[in-house]
């Protein structure tokens, strides 16, 4: 009885600062904060970048010279199915997703998502389906032992991936892992969507949401459009493996052009959806940088919303050589080339914002700079490729690829890059090391056109895309060498990059919350923001909130738009 | 024995044939690719004077409005916020050569996909197996593989017309010097016409991914006089003799007849190239060797190890076996 008695020892709070794994596992496990999952989703996405960077390593390794014998053709055609689609589908999309998941409810003065349960399922959902798919490697080879990682290439072409020319359970790794995945995206765009219409703070209204925002939601609404037609199509496609159903089984009088019509409508807006998350950093990190505002920022909204809007229409460029009649080829070439207005008025208007300003050349900057010109270029020979008849020598051949890591390289992961650098003190709380990270830029920028630019001239001179090797005597031998030489110096500025997150994320100077006299409210906060984002809801009256506050006598609201 | 095949990959030269080995989209020699390669350079044009100009801006507003060591830190530039006018500029201006390209393009496509045959047109149907080409001339009753012997045209009064289709994936038939690709696709006819301007032999590749072996399918179309085609086709329509051979028993009692056709012989097989006349064929694999003894010799040993996870197994044959087998197949001219 006594012992009841007595008062038990109250648990000083202190106790619970005891560094513990468990605890640390389950404060990022059971979250449902955004910024946590916002991070989630961004340090997946760059483990699995390194992943496919390596697969890419190794198919340059392959092909530095002719008649190479690194790795025989199967293990060749797994590596590109394997890096083409974790680009796509594990870089790709968790950056749109974690980039949106940090930073709209910040930018929007909420404190977290509209749906942030649904927000934990989207990351770990997507997360499994990147783990189903390099299960395959393990579990492809099935009941009849052959294959292992799926081989078809990242579009999978059929019939190809029917029975027949591919047993083992590869294909169904290729076709689960993206299906799982898209339930993820899916879920991530319904969540953006929701926060930014029904959670921005008082003031804020449309047309001072911003722009990242504006952009965000709308790569949202293409998510939403453009992944339903590819995951009805995996499921067509295990009907057909699994279910005896004849969808694109051309053997049983199926079709092959279908499956083509199915990913590609899917396929030509999700590289939009790629490459919007680049467009959302840099109309940000521009302005802050060129100590101006966006240059017509209605016009550069729009410019996102036409190019939404043509992408659903555009996607036969990618099948001008199936034998499309003659008036298909015409409108798809002419859809094509209109995809460039609103997007050379994008690069006019980022021009403009830089035009007249006082351009601070750190190193989200200089990303960005080297975005406006390799983005040029990607687009300009977009222009080329949207030519249809140029396209029926073009199309499979290096130039393709080029083209596309350009857009994707050149333009999305520069654009990361100028994203990554310019939040890493607010996410962080910490500066990064400016040398090291202006050091990464140049020798990612020599290493990605060493390597890229050839490419073009490989496709001018015939070398078709997939080829595990090659023959002397048609004048491939040096470019190849040239393209692969590049690959070491974009290995050391990954590196670089990656040493400098790690390094300046512990031993790092103090960065402050607003290090950059940035004018969105992610910078009204502290750095790292609390679980809460803001002590207060902010209301605002303008585009620049915090412009407005730095400078009362020249508000935006007075003046501006 | 396999490395002679491994050595001698791709030295594919045939002596007597004048050979294009250069696969340039840039230097054609048949109408559909001058073609392409002409509005190419169009495109290329209008492109790269777009390039010079815009990067020419950026380069400039970078380096006139870079932030100087000395700059004031606290006084910002004039807020600019837009120009109705100079965004209508950058809008129209665009949507102009938009229209140009779009009426270039649409002239191009209509004339060579909806080219109306000329007087002379030799009809080949070209059918895509993983991984080589079976070629057929349904006027001449002749089948063939891998390489496509057509009439050369240098007044452009003789045209082939091709038929493509595929038996099992996606394949795409590519010359670059006579034009752009077109795509083999199961269930599908599709087709394409080409009018090389020289004789000789024009080199390609299969360009759709079509499985393991994709890199290993390669083309050759040989253009020829209408006499030395005529030659050729007879050739072709002849029966091969029919003498029994220690090489030809052999080769009928193994299991070579599941796959291939040898025409007057007990192999039927339709799955392989047909063989009724390998001898006069330059390259064997599709491409990838030269037509020689010994390199046949290395193929039939063991196909895995020169073009590994091809559809042809390796029968690991004894020597005197596979020296009588090769030199009956030496013997079908």
């Amino acid at each position: 009885m006594a012992t009841i008695e007595q008062p038990l020892p109250v648990r000083p709070a202190t106790i619970r600062e005891e560094f513990s794994w468990s605890e640390v596992l389950y404060k990022w496990v059971a979250t449902v904060d955004h910024k946590r999952l916002g991070l989630m989703y961004v340090v997946s996405a760059l483990v699995f970048l390194v992943i496919a960077g390596i697969m890419a390593s190794i198919i340059r390794l392959q092909l530095a010279v002719p008649n190479n014998h690194v790795v025989g053709p199967d293990t060749y055609n797994r590596l590109f199915t394997m890096h083409g689609t974790t680009m796509v589908f594990f870089v790709g999309m968790p950056m749109v997703a974690g980039f949106s998941n940090y930073l709209v409810p910040l930018m929007i003065g909420a404190r977290d998502m509209a749906f942030p349960r649904l927000n934990a399922f989207g990351f770990w959902i997507f997360l499994f389906g990147g783990i189903l798919l390099y299960f395959s490697y393990i579990g492809g080879s099935g009941l009849t032992g052959a294959g292992s990682a799926p081989d078809v290439g990242w579009f999978a072409y059929a019939p190809l991936t029917e029975k027949p020319f591919s047993q083992g359970a590869s294909t169904d790794y290729w076709i689960l892992g993206i299906f799982t995945a898209g339930i993820g995206s899916i879920a991530s765009a319904v969540n953006v969507i929701a926060t930014a219409i029904s959670m921005r703070c008082p003031g804020m209204t449309l047309s001072r949401m911003p722009v990242f925002v504006w952009v965000m939601v709308i790569d949202s609404w293409l998510i939403l459009l453009a992944v339903p037609p590819l995951t009805a199509a995996q499921i067509m496609l295990a009907y057909d493996r699994y279910l005896g159903a004849n969808f694109f089984n051309t053997q049983a009088g199926g079709s092959a052009v279908l499956w083509q019509h199915f990913f590609w409508i899917f396929g030509h807006p999700e590289v939009y959806i790629l490459i919007f998350p680049a467009f959302a950093i840099l109309s940000e990190v521009i302005p802050v940088f060129s100590r101006k505002p966006l240059f017509g920022r209605p016009a550069m909204v729009a410019a996102v919303i036409a190019i939404g809007f043509i992408s659903l229409g555009v996607w036969a460029h990618h099948m001008f050589a199936v034998g499309l009649t003659a008036w298909s080829n015409t409108f798809f070439a002419a859809s094509t080339m209109m995809v460039g207005i609103p997007t050379g008025i994008k690069i006019f208007n980022w021009t403009a914002t830089m035009f007249g300003g006082k351009l601070r050349l750190d190193t989200p900057m200089l990303y960005c700079c080297g975005f406006l010109l390799q983005f040029l270029v990607a687009g300009l020979t977009g222009i080329m490729l949207a030519v249809s008849p140029f396209d029926w020598q073009l199309h499979d051949s290096y130039f393709v690829i080029a083209h596309f890591h350009f857009t994707l390289i050149g333009g999305l992961v520069f654009g990361l890059m100028a994203g990554m650098y310019y939040w890493f003190p607010k996410v962080s709380g910490r500066m990064y090391n400016e040398r090291l990270g202006k050091l990464s830029f140049w020798s990612f920028v020599i290493g990605f056109n060493t390597t890229f630019l050839p490419q073009h001239f490989l496709g001018f001179l015939g070398m078709p895309r997939r080829i595990y090797t090659y023959p002397t005597g048609r004048g491939w031998e040096g470019l190849n060498m040239l393209s692969s030489i590049g690959v070491i110096f974009q290995i050391a500025a990954v590196a670089m990059f990656a040493w400098n997150v790690v390094y300046s994320a512990i031993k790092g100077k103090r960065a402050g919350d607003d290090p950059w006299d940035g004018w969105t409210l992610e910078w009204a906060t502290s750095s790292p923001p609390p679980e809460y984002n803001f002590e207060k809801i902010p209301v605002v009256r303008s585009g620049r909130p915090l412009w407005d506050l730095k400078h009362p006598q020249d508000p935006d609201w007075k003046f501006g738009q | 024995m396999a490395n002679i095949g491994l050595l001698a990959f791709f030295q594919v030269q045939v002596p007597g044939v004048p050979e294009h080995r250069v696969t340039d989209i840039f230097k054609p020699l048949a109408s559909p690719a001058a073609a392409e390669r002409d509005i190419g350079w169009f495109a290329i044009a209008i492109t790269a004077l777009i390039f010079f100009v815009v990067a020419s801006i950026i380069v400039y507003t970078i380096a006139r409005f870079r932030r100087r060591p000395g700059d004031d830190l606290h006084q910002e530039p004039a807020q600019v916020y837009g120009s109705t006018q100079i965004e209508l500029a950058w809008t129209v201006i665009p949507i102009l050569i938009v229209f140009v390209l779009i009426g270039v393009t649409a002239r191009v496509v209509w004339s060579v996909e909806n080219a109306s045959p000329p007087p002379s047109t030799l009809h080949v149907r070209v059918v895509g197996h993983q991984w080589w080409w079976e070629v057929v001339y349904p006027d001449y009753r002749i089948t063939t593989a891998n390489e496509i012997h057509v009439p050369f045209s240098p007044d452009g009064k003789e045209a082939t017309y091709l038929e493509l289709t595929s038996v099992d994936v996606v394949h795409s038939f590519w010359v670059p010097q006579l034009s752009g690709k077109v795509d083999l696709i199961p269930n599908r006819l599709n087709y394409m016409w080409i009018d090389p301007k020289q004789s000789g032999a024009y080199v390609g590749n299969c360009a759709e991914y079509c499985g393991n072996q994709h890199a290993n399918m390669l083309l050759r179309v040989v253009a020829d006089d209408r006499p030395t085609f005529q030659a050729w086709a007879q050739g072709q329509q002849k029966a091969v003799a029919s003498d029994v051979s220690a090489g030809r028993t052999a080769f009928e009692s193994l299991s070579c007849i599941n796959c291939h056709v040898i025409k007057g012989t007990r192999a039927i097989g339709r799955f392989g190239p047909d063989l009724t006349h390998l001898a006069s064929r330059s390259t064997i694999a599709a491409g990838m060797m030269t037509n020689t003894p010994e390199h046949l010799k290395a193929w039939i040993n063991d196909p895995q190890a020169i073009k590994p996870g091809c559809l042809m197994p390796s029968l690991k044959l004894g020597g005197t076996e596979l020296d009588q087998i090769v030199s009956y197949l030496g013997t079908l001219k």
